[in-house]
């Protein structure tokens, strides 16, 4: 199949961006988005034209390196997939694929479709483990920890940090991550001494660098994981309880 | 010149790790801040180690091209990770991990390093729980275990299908708390491109900023690379598109032995490749094997869609070569099965270039509903990538390269041949020998950066209290950036006509075709020769467009796919020498009667230790192994 990719370019944080169109004519209908791409980018440097800059490593949906807007839809229109899995059956002969950066004040362009995705891990180092020292912990099996607690608490951790709930959300705002990142420690028994710090910790540093959450949900449509709204609402029911019960330790301690 | 000392405690095996932890130097923890460690990679191995170093109070920096230290290619394992809690009471212990794991690796590792590795296997579980790591569980709230990869008892633990995603954001997140408490300083997307030496020690790195081109130097007491594997040497594998070896190719080049490159492991399970644009392989887990059958038609004329063909004419090669394990006979060995059925031009597909791997009888058996508990997300994923449905046609799988048991010599307190110089997980080569074990890989790392160098690091910076690192204006820092400036400027400056990705994919052509599952004296002396000729081409040809000052992803793979080009001589050289057959390594010339690996003990049993002289001139040294607790014997599965 033939395809027209529109495709932002922009050389440097700094430079003005633009959209170029780019004919890609022998497409094969197996190739996943990116493979297109690595296509592309052989053709041009072979033309002597700089090719397009994209991050992606694992190319199976875990690592969380890839994402970009296709089409208007984060990680592209297909439900549950990272933009890697994507594949060109998906698309038709003689469409047009506009290709951009997630679009967030908080993940500057670095260059093309690359985005820097740093607060993510801002947030986590404000309280996103459980504090225990290599070596100190006794044996595995004497917390017993219900199977229902594990599986949801999976389901959280599934996340992979790519950014999507970000991209897609009007506010850009990262409340799914962040929500995704608690909810993963704080559904454990082993999660609980630290839980009401580490709820206020992580959304004060969230605060620093997102947007606000007004409800729009487009962040689970465009979540790769599927991570779900549920989380939003713990984190807020956790974090207003920590915002009472830290000032009450506080003052114990006082 | 290198001498290989293996510094193996002596003592009964079961005695050696504690003895060893007592005799070992002790750092005052007031001057352990004293100390500079360099940590690279932030893989499990890499960001144990650097979380645990913060704990203990080292002054820490780690460096990761990635953008987060979450992305290493840890994260993308499925399957999950062993211990010997014999939690499942079917008769698994330390010993019989060690044993398995040795045997497994058809006796081509040293017995110290395993025992190690199986001896604190269950401090990795109690470590990973303790800091969340959600493990699958029983409804009474135990950890639940799996049998893997044709073990016959029940020591992996697992998370759904993201073990590795689950234990890197344990230590990630590990990792990330010593950063808060400034313990560790974090740098990412830098490009670690050379290990500084003076005076025969590891002191310091050279590193590309990759959004600016800065180069920057970074000296420490002591220099930790846990770069990951080489895989990506064949281009098409089920590593991440930016594994790499340049981290420990430069430090191999700087004085680390490298050693059994040529010891790869080829993934039975992986989907075949479909065109030749395609640019990695991606594994289904190879759980799978516990409830498909594998099989190819009878007839390579066979034209009929799979479910057409009747019992009578279909082949199930591995149940009728193996009938003891058949399906789930090890991987190297169902590698090579599947190999020769393609080669007999039985293969499947519109290729014919996989095998079937089929779960009718399952489905009959268990229902849909069973299977698709087990396995539902494989499915999907196999689904999503092929169009093909597996609850109805048969999945079509191929091996492809997936790990790599060579690596950087290391000894007992994995210290490679440079003093100073400490190598971890994937990037060394110690623990697994010629083939290794499924859900091993995970332990492996964790062992290495929790448990073992956050002891064993002590030996070596206990006696260098009071000296400090070597300023970065020294002239061994100023020489080694000038080295790696003028390769950044070869690369940019040959404009020839071809990405350097094409010259990756040829490359990777020739490894597999020569260096992969089959090897012969033929094969392995053509491939040196047309790898040497390839690699001049890439030098004159390539075409590198843009400039160092900014973010150039083309750039940072020529740089990488340089290095792959020396790595795979050295891989074909070591390959050329070993003239047995043992575990991925499989040399036409050393076989059964009946098509089996043949090892040849009496002449290489030992570990195959290359020292750099230059490009293409490489001497051999062997260190000897012996076998005091694993009796070696000729592994049979049938
Ligand atoms: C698809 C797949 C599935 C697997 N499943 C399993 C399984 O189920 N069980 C199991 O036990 N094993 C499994 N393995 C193997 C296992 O995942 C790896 O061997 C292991 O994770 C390697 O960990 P590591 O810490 O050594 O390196 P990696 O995780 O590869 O980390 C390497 C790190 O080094 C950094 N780095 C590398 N070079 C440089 C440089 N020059 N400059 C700066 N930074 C650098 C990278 O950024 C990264 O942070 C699997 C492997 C694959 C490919
Ligand atoms: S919540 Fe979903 S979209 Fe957001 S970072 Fe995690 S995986 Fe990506
Ligand atoms: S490249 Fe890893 S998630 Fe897409």
């Amino acid at each position: 199949m033939d395809v027209t990719l529109k495709v932002w370019r922009q050389d440097g944080p700094d430079a003005p961006g633009r959209f170029e169109t780019i004919q890609v004519p022998d497409v094969s209908e197996h190739m996943s988005l990116l493979e297109m791409l690595d296509v592309v980018n052989d053709r041009l440097t072979v033309a002597g034209e700089e090719p397009i800059a994209f991050d992606s490593d694992c190319r199976e949906g875990i690592c969380g390196m890839c994402g970009m807007m296709v089409n208007g839809h984060a990680h592209g229109p297909q439900q549950g997939t990272a933009t890697c899995q994507l594949h060109m059956r998906k698309f038709k002969d003689g469409d047009t694929i506009t290709i951009e950066p997630w679009r967030a004040e908080a993940f500057p362009v670095v260059r093309d479709l690359v985005v820097d995705r740093s607060p993510f891990d801002r947030i986590i180092e404000a309280g996103g483990y459980i504090s225990v020292r290599t070596g100190a912990p006794r044996d595995a099996n004497i917390q017993l920890v219900p199977k229902p607690a594990a599986d949801w608490s999976m389901d959280a951790a599934a996340c992979i940090g790519c950014g999507a709930c970000v991209a897609a959300c009007p506010n850009g705002a990262a409340q799914l991550f962040t929500a995704a990142k608690i909810a993963h420690l704080n559904l454990l028994p082993q999660g609980q001494p630290e839980r009401w710090q580490r709820v206020e910790a992580m959304v004060d540093e969230m605060e620093k660098y997102f947007g606000s959450c007004t409800n729009h949900g487009e962040c689970e449509e465009a979540c790769p994981k599927s991570i779900s709204l549920d989380f939003i609402a713990l984190m807020n029911r956790d974090y207003i309880k920590a915002k009472f019960k830290n000032r009450r330790l506080a003052a114990q301690r006082g | 010149m290198i001498t290989l000392e293996s510094h193996v405690p002596d003592g009964p095996i079961q005695e050696k790790w504690t003895k060893h932890r007592f005799d070992i130097k002790l750092v005052n923890p007031a001057n352990k801040r004293k100390f500079k460690i360099i940590v690279v990679g932030t893989g499990l191995a890499g960001a144990s180690a650097a979380a645990t170093f913060g704990e203990l109070g080292y002054n820490v920096e780690v460096f990761t091209f990635h953008d987060s230290p979450r992305r290493a290619h840890s994260i993308a394992a499925q399957g999950g990770i062993n211990a010997a809690k014999n939690y499942p009471n079917d008769g698994d212990s330390i010993f019989r991990l060690f044993y398995d794991t040795v045997k497994g690796g058809d006796y081509r590792s040293r017995e110290a390093n395993v025992y190690r590795l199986a001896e604190v296997s269950n401090e990795i579980i109690d470590q990973c729980v303790a800091q969340g790591v959600p493990f699958a569980r029983e409804y009474g709230g135990l950890l639940a275990n799996r049998s893997f990869g044709g073990a016959l008892v029940s020591r992996t633990f697992y998370a759904r299908g993201q073990t590795g995603q689950q234990l890197l954001l344990g230590a990630y997140q590990a990792l990330l708390r010593q950063v808060h408490e400034g313990k560790v300083k974090l740098h990412t997307r830098k490009d670690v491109l050379d290990l500084v030496t003076h005076e025969g020690r590891a002191v310091g790195i050279v590193v590309r900023d990759l959004l600016t081109g800065e180069l920057t130097s970074h000296s420490a007491h002591a220099v930790v690379l846990a770069t990951g594997g080489y895989a990506n040497v064949y281009y098409l594998s089920t590593n991440a598109m930016n594994s790499n070896a340049t981290a420990i190719w430069r430090a191999h080049r700087r004085g680390a032995a490298f050693a059994n490159p040529c010891f790869v492991q080829i993934h039975p399970t992986c989907i075949p490749q479909s065109e030749e644009f395609q640019s990695k392989l991606t594994l289904m887990s190879e759980s799978l094997r516990n409830d498909g059958r594998i099989w190819v038609p009878k007839d390579p004329n066979d034209t009929r869609p799979p479910q057409q063909i009747p019992e009578e004419d279909r082949d199930y090669y591995l149940e009728r070569r193996y009938p003891a394990f058949g399906n789930l006979v090890p991987r190297d060995v169902a590698s090579r099965a599947a190999k020769q059925m393609i080669d007999e031009g039985r293969g499947v597909g519109p290729l014919k270039n996989g095998v079937y791997l089929d779960f009718s009888d399952a489905i009959a058996r268990l229902g849909k509903q069973a299977i698709e508990e087990r396995y539902g997300n494989l499915f999907e994923m196999y689904e999503r990538i092929t169009d093909e449905n597996p609850y109805e046609v048969p999945m079509r799988i191929y091996p492809a390269p997936h790990y790599t048991m060579g690596g950087l010599w290391v000894d007992y307190d994995l210290q490679s041949t440079v003093p100073g110089l400490f190598v971890l997980g994937e990037a060394n080569f110690s623990d697994h020998g010629a083939n290794r074990l499924g859900a091993s890989a995970l332990m492996q790392g964790l062992a290495d950066g929790y448990f073992v160098i956050p002891y064993t690091i002590g030996n070596y910076l206990a006696p260098m209290l009071g000296t400090q690192p070597l300023p970065t204006d020294h002239e061994a820092f100023v020489r080694t950036e000038a080295d790696v400036m003028a390769r950044i400027r070869h690369v940019l400056e040959v404009d020839g006509s071809r990405s350097a990705a094409w010259f990756h994919k040829e490359l990777g052509k020739i490894m597999i075709q020569h260096v992969g599952m089959a090897r012969s004296e033929e094969g392995l002396t053509e491939a040196i020769s047309q790898i040497r000729a390839l690699r001049d081409e890439f030098h004159r040809d390539m075409k590198v467009l843009g400039t160092n000052e900014s973010f150039n992803q083309a750039l940072a793979n020529a740089l990488r796919v340089w290095d792959f080009f020396e790595l795979a001589e050295l891989m074909a050289i070591d390959a050329l020498h070993r003239r047995e057959s043992c575990g991925g390594h499989f040399r036409l010339e050393s076989q059964t009667e009946d098509g089996e690996a043949l090892r040849d003990d009496e002449h290489f049993s030992y570990v195959a230790a290359w020292e750099f002289k230059d490009v293409g001139d490489w001497e051999l040294h062997k260190e000897p192994l012996e076998f005091e607790y694993v009796a070696l014997s000729q592994r049979s599965y049938k």
